[in-house]
């Protein structure tokens, strides 16, 4: 009888402890930016000045307080001294389904040069092709994991089911693994530094062809029967699906919302205009992202050109031949392409 | 006969069991989380808001917004106070505000919760905490639904250095002992000042502190550091952000309580050394926000003078120091 009553109990707390708001105390989860002192160490730096704005040309803070990352905000030295302290790993996460593996070794290389050196780094690569996955020399403290991901025959569905794949493999992997998730598209490559700056609870991207537009020419789903629906008057900005990120815990949670939110949508017949993009920027609007990431983060030289207001271009879209690319495998018409979709045909428009 | 027994006791475990089971599923429904999101949440009724421009035409609110280690520069423009309103509203917050009045400083007490009743975080819940030697000196003042007040009795002190020293102790003994049952964040300011204009959660943060009225656009050399290198305080010659005023800081509860855990140790071997920083405790925070770099920073709106004149750049006084003679209330 006692038995009974103590494997009850056991049962009960379990659960229970999940329940109570953090994250369970079984497991090891890391809580970045959470009760963490951090004692920086004494360094030598210019004086900030308060009657002196970093930049004039644009802005640098959003209406709800969140920083607008651009070069001249912030100092780096400080920043890594900041996250060394906390020991953070950052994970970056990246599909290279079908034939997009052959970005793969730019985007390592360039990775390895400009992308949070001197901290702890594990590259996810989700794709079905692993033997196709290139051996990259990694610096120290940084290791590449391949993840096995299904290749879906439309390229709509690759791009809108890395958002599963995402919210799964947080749950499974992500959370004892890393402290931040960055989620990139492959068809790119870094410039320039990429670094801690970028790095808070919830994160987003400027799309480089709309950060200078009213929000009445946001590519936004306009239709309300779709769950990505977001209505004329409404809107910050223009979010790019290629590059956002956050904690791990926050990052589950967007992945799994917009998930959810695709289904619902095939459910009523209905794909978003621009599919995961489209589901992203409804959901950034109503969860306020804590950082915003300036163009410079996500830019394409070729169509758009280097304008004076980025004063670094430090992640951009490799040009490719888009007719190979989007040759289907059966040598048919050509698909369209699935990671780096819309970037090119939208900026060009515009 | 036995076996019966046995069936029976089981078979009330079990229900005892069950029911215990059944019990707790109900429980965790109304028990009450915790957690505050990382996102802010934006409910769906939001009211239009203006879109942000992000290439600016004209120049920009003349201050500094964002510190080299991309902490927000509150003032008057960098937010929209209706959108921060419609985000923090529905996560039914309670802020605390500490005050000190020690000896004749009751006298402020009037003024500061009248004020504070106007301009301070309204439309949230509100828990004054007033530290004073004389609760009897604490003057009843008519407080909006969901705000309350608490006077904690605190052992006074000859010297005022010694009491404001002792802030820091007082306060963090304070977060662990009671305050982290009922407030979600915690400002500490000091009693004698006034609100102006509206204060409201553009403030919180996980560790804020705003910026000495005195020394926003003075090199660091000239900040009124503790120099000895004797003292925990101690602050070199090329170090430094911002001078931080010792009247106005706060933060969520766990950060603050480390803050000011280490500040009070800092003071303490100061002490066994025989050593006083020059400025009391606003020469620790000052020290330790060096090392512990606030989250937020609040311009000098958040902490004025008001025998300086008021600048051009700084649009909008919110809390100000209230015009009195600081000679004899020391005594």
């Amino acid at each position: 009888m006692a038995l009974v009553l103590v494997l009850l109990g056991y049962g009960i707390l379990s659960p229970g402890g999940r329940m109570l708001g953090s994250l369970g105390a079984g497991t090891a989860v890391r809580e970045p930016d959470r009760l963490q002192v951090v004692t920086q160490s004494r360094m030598a730096y210019p004086q900030p000045k308060v009657l002196t704005p970093s930049r004039t040309d644009v802005l640098v803070l959003t209406p709800w307080l969140a920083p607008i990352v651009w070069e001249g905000t912030f100092n780096s030295d400080i920043l890594n001294v900041q996250f060394q302290l906390q020991n953070t790993t950052v994970g970056l996460t990246v599909f290279a389904i079908k034939k997009y593996v052959v970005f793969l070794k730019l985007f390592l290389e360039t990775a390895e040069k400009h992308f949070m050196a001197g901290h702890r780094v594990i590259y996810y690569v989700f794709t079905d092709r692993p033997d196709a996955v290139p051996r990259v020399a990694l610096g120290p403290g940084r290791r590449l994991q391949v993840l096995r991901a299904r290749p879906y025959a439309r390229w709509q569905d690759v791009s809108m089911r890395r958002m599963q794949m995402l919210s799964e493999a947080a749950e499974q992997r992500f959370l004892r693994e890393v402290d931040y998730l960055v989620c990139a598209d492959v068809d790119m490559q870094f410039h320039d530094h990429v670094g801690v700056e970028i790095l808070s609870p919830l994160f987003g991207t400027l799309h480089p062809a709309f950060y200078g537009r009213p929000r009445e020419a946001f590519t936004y789903e306009r239709r309300p029967q779709s769950q990505a629906h977001i209505p004329w008057d409404e809107g910050d900005f223009y979010y790019m699906g290629a590059f956002f990120g956050g904690s791990v815990p926050e990052v589950q949670r967007l992945t799994k919302a917009c998930h959810q939110a695709m289904l619902a949508d095939r459910a009523n017949g209905i794909e978003a205009v621009w599919h995961d993009e489209s589901h992203l920027n409804k959901y950034l609007l109503y969860h306020k992202p804590t950082k915003v990431l300036s163009p410079e983060y996500m830019w394409d030289q070729q169509l758009l050109g280097w304008p004076s207001v980025l004063r670094k271009l430090r992640f951009v879209a490799v040009p490719k031949n888009h007719q190979e690319i989007r040759k289907s495998e059966s040598g048919g018409q050509p698909t369209g392409s699935p990671e780096g979709a819309g970037r090119a045909g939208r900026a060009a428009g515009n | 006969m036995h076996r019966k027994r046995l069936a029976w006791s089981l078979g009330l475990c079990l229900l005892a069991g069950a029911s215990l089971w059944v019990l707790w599923v109900s429980v965790q429904n109304w028990l009450p989380v915790s957690y505050l999101p990382y996102y802010l949440p934006c409910p769906e009724v939001l009211s239009q808001y203006p879109q942000p421009k992000l290439l600016l035409e004209h120049r920009p609110t003349e201050l500094l917004t964002l510190t080299p280690w991309l902490a927000p520069i509150v003032s008057e423009g960098t937010f929209d106070p209706e959108l921060l309103q419609h985000i923090y509203q529905p996560l039914n917050l309670t802020i605390g505000v500490t005050v000190f009045a020690m000896g004749k400083y009751t006298r402020f007490v009037q003024r500061f919760l009248e004020s504070a009743e106007k301009f301070f975080m309204r439309g949230y819940r509100v828990h004054y905490y007033v530290f004073t030697h004389d609760p009897a000196a604490i003057p009843r003042v008519p407080l909006g639904p969901g705000r309350h007040l608490s006077v904690i009795p605190t052992q006074g002190h000859s010297h005022w250095e010694e009491i404001s020293m002792r802030r820091m102790e007082a306060i963090s003994r304070h977060i662990a002992g009671r305050a982290h049952g009922e407030v979600d964040y915690l400002f500490c300011l000091d009693v004698d000042m006034v609100f102006r204009n509206p204060w409201g959660p553009e403030t919180l943060g996980d560790l804020v502190a705003a910026i000495h009225p005195g020394y926003y656009a003075v090199p660091r050399q000239q900040f009124p550091y503790e120099r000895r290198p004797v003292s925990t305080a101690f602050v070199a010659d090329g170090e430094g952000d911002f001078y931080y005023g010792g009247a106005v800081f706060g933060g969520q509860l766990a950060r603050l309580y480390e803050f000011t855990r280490g500040c009070h140790m800092a003071i303490l071997a100061d002490k066994a050394n025989g050593i006083m920083a020059a400025w009391q405790e606003e020469s620790h925070l000052n020290r330790r926000f060096i090392s512990h770099k606030p989250s937020k920073v609040l311009s000098p709106e958040y902490l004025w003078d008001d025998r300086k004149p008021q600048p051009p750049s700084l649009k909008l006084i919110r809390f100000s120091t209230l015009d009195k003679d600081g000679g004899w209330l020391r005594n």
